[in-house]
């Protein structure tokens, strides 16, 4: 199937329009993370985290997990945000559009991709101020792969939960029984040692568990999982999910 | 070529059947209406002619192309305005003309010209860079048949343009859509509940209910159906040479006395009044007044499911409430 191009671009543009626009909204979804990072970064740095020997401290521990959290939840928005579209009526005009359903789905990833990818940089920013150290340049630019893929994967997630839902009543059910717990099995906040097996065994099936750990080894330079295991699990989750994700749009009615 | 050809078209959502195997045919440079009480089915003919559904059954082939298997070609050569708004109010009014106009694949210079162009169409041209969230519904609307203009396409549905417009705004539609059919050659199909509007615009209406066509031709022809005119004469006097006259002319097709008051079906009632007058004088009768009544497609709606549109959406409306209390208990 043909790609166009422009499709993807005004798509995109659409996206940063509304999310420049939107200042309350950005600062909003910012808080919660934002919050975290002080309310358990102060309250626990004196506590040792295993694994963490490098003199990182908690915060250390903490803000790649944060980071991927702030992912989590405005990655799986933007994906779902096909509902906000349906809901006011503007999903119509761009299923009617003449070009390719991939080069929809391409324009809202693009999209969520970026904005999600600056809230995660504001909150990379925010842990800084609140003492967070990393190894220098190169490992940030590892962490922005992380955190794409991380986006890649939640964005296509978000998608086929739109796609499958008609209106926004599932909409708080998805966010309180499946983001939540991706989140909190992730090992985010708590080093996935700490959880027994049976909850272990759920963490090694959750894409952040990969992405969080995976920002923790070229951040910080301390993993439970090889660096290259996590890179790899994360771009097969990344991959499947998009392709899971452009496959529920395209089969769903426009309508 | 056909602009519209429909075989059999069936749409069922659980079970509910809300287009029941409907087929027809429109001519390029047509305008062609749908005309129905809410719930018939039109707006789901609609959205399945312009590929946002997929059919049950049946086929529909719009410029030539297939709606179920050659979708971009059939989103290339439409134009369509929703019933309810599709804009998005976070962006400004030529915000929403560029996502269209850039989706369309437009050029930036063309662009422009274009997007200027239905602005001051529909002076819309000062309100262009308020917040679409900021407009009035009647704005809304003119903007939204602006957008639908602004990629020139072949056919355009406008699914119940004038819905919630003030009678000014819903004039001035008017002429801009028969503007456009006429001049442009724009193929136009639109949807409307209102009888008027139908008989003022198109040039075929096709009348919906339950999901099915009651009766497809022009309005002239559907409300000469009806046998013609009704005209209406008071008289006072002895009536009965004059009754017995009137029953030998043929082209009376009915009659009715009640309470002093004939009413006459026949056809082009104004060139008969004449005479009729002339007749009763020559009886003896004097006719206190005379009324003309022309059959309107209310009048032919009535004719063909037996209520009138208004009865019918209510009786409709009960239905659907009926149904959603259905699903609340379940």
């Amino acid at each position: 199937m043909r790609i166009h191009w422009t499709a993807v671009y005004v798509l995109w543009r659409r996206e940063m329009i509304r999310y420049f626009r939107t200042k309350s909204r950005i600062f909003g979804s910012l808080a919660m993370p934002v919050f975290f990072l002080i309310a358990l970064g102060l309250g626990f740095r004196r506590m040792p985290v295993p694994g963490t020997d490098g003199g990182t401290g908690y915060i250390g521990f903490l803000a790649p997990g944060i980071i991927g959290m702030t992912l989590l939840f405005s990655s799986s928005m933007q994906g779902m945000s096909v509902l906000w579209d349906r809901e006011f009526g503007f999903l119509k005009e761009i299923m009617v559009a003449p070009v390719s359903r991939v080069s929809l789905v391409l324009g809202r990833i693009a999209g969520g991709t970026t904005t999600s990818m600056i809230q995660g940089l504001l909150i990379f920013i925010a842990s800084l101020v609140m003492g967070f150290r990393f190894r220098g340049p190169a490992a940030l630019a590892f962490g922005l792969v992380f955190m794409v893929l991380i986006a890649f994967t939640f964005i296509g997630f978000g998608l086929v939960f739109a796609s499958r839902m008609k209106d926004m009543q599932g909409f708080g059910l998805v966010m309180n029984f499946i983001i939540f717990p991706f989140f909190f099995l992730s090992g985010a906040l708590t080093p996935l040692e700490n959880f027994p097996w049976a909850i272990r065994a759920l963490s090694y099936v959750d894409p952040l568990t990969y992405g969080v750990d995976g920002l923790r080894a070229v951040l910080i330079g301390a993993s439970s999982f090889p660096v290259l295991v996590d890179l790899a699990v994360m771009t097969a989750f990344a991959l499947i999910m998009l392709f899971l994700g452009t496959y529920f749009f395209e089969k769903s009615e426009g309508i | 070529m056909d602009a519209i050809r429909v075989d059999g078209l069936v749409k069922t959502f659980d079970g509910f059947t809300a287009v029941d195997r409907i087929s027809f045919a429109v001519e390029e440079g047509e305008l062609f209406g749908l005309l129905g009480p809410n719930g018939a089915g039109k707006t789901t003919t609609i959205n399945m002619l312009a590929t946002l559904l997929r059919p049950t059954s049946g086929t529909a082939a719009v410029a030539g192309f297939d709606v179920a298997r050659d979708r971009d070609a059939v989103r290339k050569s439409i134009g369509i305005v929703f019933q309810e708004p599709a804009l998005d109010g976070r962006l400004t009014g030529r915000e929403n003309l560029e996502f269209h106009t850039m989706m369309y694949g437009l050029g930036k210079t063309e662009r422009h010209r274009r997007i200027d162009e239905v602005l001051t169409l529909v002076e819309l041209t000062d309100k262009a860079a308020t917040l679409v969230e900021k407009y009035s519904g009647g704005m809304k609307r003119r903007l939204e048949i602006a957008r639908g203009l602004t990629h020139r396409p072949k056919v355009l549905f406008l699914d119940e343009p004038t819905l919630g417009l003030d009678a000014q705004t819903r004039r001035h539609i008017w002429d801009y859509v028969r503007k456009l059919n006429k001049e442009a050659g724009v193929t136009i199909i639109l949807t409307t509940h209102y009888m008027e509007e139908a008989d003022f615009l198109c040039d075929r209406v096709a009348i919906m209910d339950h999901g099915q066509f009651v009766a497809l031709d022009t309005p002239a022809r559907l409300k000469d159906t009806l046998g013609g005119d009704v005209v209406s004469l008071e008289l006072e006097g002895d009536t009965a040479g004059f009754l017995e006259d009137l029953g030998r002319r043929d082209w009376i097709k009915r009659s009715k006395f009640h309470e002093d008051v004939l009413s006459l079906t026949m056809e082009r009632g104004e060139r008969r009044i004449p005479e009729l007058v002339v007749m009763a004088q020559h009886h003896g009768v004097a006719v206190n007044c005379v009324q003309l009544r022309k059959p309107s497609l209310e009048d032919v709606f009535l004719h063909f499911t037996g209520r009138t549109i208004r009865e019918q959406e209510a009786s409709q409306s009960e239905r659907n409430r009926g149904m959603m209390m259905g699903h609340g208990r379940r």
